[in-house]
């Protein structure tokens, strides 16, 4: 058994498959450079990215795999998991091994892994699109920072793209730290020092503009007055919305502290 | 100024509320004028309300000035409440500043009738108007049709909205007739008809002419209050069968009726809503209309009301046991569907992974079947030989013993009220 090594891009995971494929070691077990401890007893292959190899992998995916699983895949792969890596390695080598029909087979393992991650990344991406809140600061950008579970900010980019077409925004992943800004022709990604506060940007400008209180405000009293009162069902409202987005929801924010974002 | 945007925006939505109506599904409205907004196919819930409702539309009144007394309704003539109304301009700033911000989806926009049908119907015409032509919105609008509009104004609503919904209130005439005097079922059917109609001739024109414009693209609901009047359950879905065969309408919502009034022909203000009554109403609705079951075989004379303790799908297996145990591995789909405690979802990965060789038990788990509920009805490669044929009551108990239903407690069936 062979630990194997790579760097946690998508790349070096289809470089994983490649090499499988050309030294055949049997059971291997995947790791990523993060998180490896070397073992005593197993011989360990560091896997070495190469553009090639891994565009032959992905080439090979796509003319195996319907429209749908390749969509699972690459959502599996943005959970960002250990055992989402290990799935898709498996699910990879399985594939090419057995052919295009085993796509749904649910019977193995690491096909219904791959979609019960791919089903909580979906979940997220959903998420995100649900509880995003846009501030719209004073220099006139619509602003949000997250810090979703998955990294799903390249599964939301094309919906936020079509319906905020005729305003700039920026949607900002704080843990993973980086984000994309939209200037009303292409989506960007950025990167933005909040230590420096750079003045001449003047993006994630704490001041909001003139209307933004008062819409946030009115928003809140529309969330207290579609409520029934006679119909309280705690369980289910956080059931809906769990206590860890509550942080992003305007609706959800007390008056004297504003939003951090 | 904002305060008393404010005001009326809490009188308003309050007086929205009782409207269940919530999808934002079913639009196909795409930006392509560099506008604002995109209609998303399945919807998007922004939101959910302390009692656990989903907020997707901004959803409102454009005012609470009503002429008919009817009694279930809040903002009937007789009830003695602040009344307001929202200009034109005041519902199409509040959409676009909501959207823009990511909280809704759209706009859901009723209103009590003022004056006369026309006239309400065209104020309601002119807010979607401005918002799709003056600020390029192309989010979702549900807007309601008000019954007696002329057909004209109807039809150019159709023109902008995504879907047009008109209630039904009452599951039967009698109950109408009962709380609300001055309507009938026909006013709802007719313009239900009238847009049913004009969604199939502009669907045929755009088979020949490619651009012709869209209406009401995802179609029609309606609403039946639940609970006010004595019908059975039977009834109730014999209606929404009905409905969705004669209008083919998108959805029929069921609201359990919050007390409001001291009337004495309702249920007494602090009575509680029928909850239970109303999830198994929904979920008979989407048994018809996702899993195959024709409203008879869930209700009949013999079964006129839905069991409270147990699902609907559960007591029609118990009922019809001859049908069971099903073999999982050569059952065809349609069969699977119809196993207690196995879903749309895993009905069909079932019959994608059997192409693969026999399925075994901990495979079924971990697909997703709830197997404590499905194991008295399926044979599977390794179901164990059971000797004993257990009688329906017994397969019950035994279910009931093992499941964490949030609805034991109220294990008492309710009794008659009528």
């Amino acid at each position: 058994m062979y630990n194997y090594v790579f760097d946690g891009s998508f790349e070096g995971l289809l470089c994983a498959v490649f090499n499988w494929f050309e030294r055949k070691p049997g059971q291997v077990k995947l790791q990523t450079e993060a998180t490896f401890q070397p073992d005593a007893f197993m011989p360990c292959l560091q896997i070495v990215n190469e553009r090639e190899k891994a565009d032959r992998v992905w080439r090979g995916l796509q003319s195996k795999l319907s429209k749908a699983s390749l969509r699972k895949f690459y959502c599996t792969y943005l959970s960002e998991l250990e055992e989402g890596y290990t799935a898709l390695f498996e699910f990879a080598c399985y594939l090419f091994a057995e052919g295009p029909a085993i796509e749904n087979n649910y019977g193995n393992p690491y096909v219904l892994a791959l979609s019960k991650i791919a089903k909580k990344v979906e979940r997220e991406k959903h998420r995100m699109e649900a509880f995003i809140r846009f501030q719209h600061n004073a220099d006139g950008i619509f602003y949000c920072g997250i810090d979703p579970d998955f990294n799903v900010l390249p599964l939301i980019l094309t919906l936020f793209k079509n319906r905020y077409a005729d305003q700039q925004w920026i949607i900002y992943d704080l843990k993973r730290d980086y984000g994309l800004f939209y200037d009303l022709s292409k989506v960007e990604e950025i990167n933005i020092d909040f230590k420096q506060q750079p003045k001449t940007t003047g993006i994630a400008n704490p001041i909001v503009s003139a209307k933004e209180n008062l819409y946030a405000l009115l928003w809140k009293d529309y969330f207290k007055s579609t409520n029934i009162q006679a119909r309280k069902n705690t369980k289910l409202h956080v059931q809906h919305v769990p206590k860890r987005y509550w942080k992003y929801l305007t609706e959800k924010q007390f008056e004297q502290d504003q939003p951090e974002f | 100024m904002s305060e008393r945007l404010r005001e009326k925006l809490n009188i308003l939505a309050d007086a929205a509320k009782y409207d269940v109506s919530c999808s934002s599904s079913g639009g196909n409205r795409k930006n392509d004028n560099k506008g604002l907004g995109d209609s998303h196919a399945s919807g998007i819930c922004h939101t959910y309300t302390e009692d656990g409702r989903c907020v997707s539309l901004l959803k409102i009144l454009l005012t609470n000035h009503c002429i008919f007394d009817c009694a279930y309704c809040v903002s009937r003539k007789s009830n003695d409440i602040t009344r307001a109304a929202f200009t034109v301009e005041e519902v199409v700033e509040l959409t676009m500043n909501f959207y823009r911000r990511n909280y809704i989806e759209g706009l859901f926009l009723s209103s009590g009738i003022f004056k006369n049908a026309d006239f309400t119907m065209e104020r309601l015409l002119r807010v979607v108007k401005k918002l799709r032509l003056e600020e390029r919105f192309n989010g979702y609008i549900h807007l309601k049709t008000i019954p007696g509009a002329s057909e004209e104004l109807i039809r150019e609503a159709g023109m902008y909205a995504d879907r047009m919904s008109i209630n039904l209130e009452m599951p039967t005439e009698s109950g109408l007739k009962l709380l609300a005097p001055e309507k009938t079922h026909q006013q709802v059917t007719q313009p239900l008809g009238f847009i049913k109609n004009q969604i199939v001739q502009f669907k045929e024109e755009r088979k020949i002419i490619k651009s012709t414009p869209k209406f009401v693209s995802a179609g029609q609901s309606t609403q039946m209050v639940i609970g006010a009047t004595p019908e059975t359950d039977k009834e109730i879905m014999q209606t929404a069968a009905l409905f969705y065969k004669d209008f083919s309408l998108k959805r029929v919502y069921y609201s359990g009726y919050i007390p409001i009034s001291y009337d004495n022909r309702l249920p007494m203000i602090g009575s509680q809503p029928p909850l239970i009554r109303e999830n198994r109403l929904y979920q008979t609705d989407w048994l018809m209309r996702f899993y195959g079951f024709h409203v008879n075989e869930l209700l009949n004379d013999a079964n006129p009301h839905l069991d409270i303790d147990i699902d609907p799908k559960l007591s029609w297996a118990l009922r019809n046991l001859q049908h069971f145990p099903v073999d999982i591995n050569v059952a065809a789909y349609k069969v699977i569907l119809r196993i207690p405690g196995i879903g749309v979802t895993s009905a069909k990965k079932i019959v994608q992974a059997r192409k693969f060789g026999k399925l075994r038990i901990d495979q079924l788990k971990k697909i997703g079947v709830a197997y404590n509920r499905a194991k008295y009805f399926i044979k599977c490669a390794d179901s164990p030989y059971q000797l004993k044929d257990y009688q329906g009551s017994q397969i019950k108990s035994f279910i009931q013993a093992e499941s964490q239903s949030k609805y034991l407690k109220y294990d008492t069936s309710q009794l008659i009220l009528f």
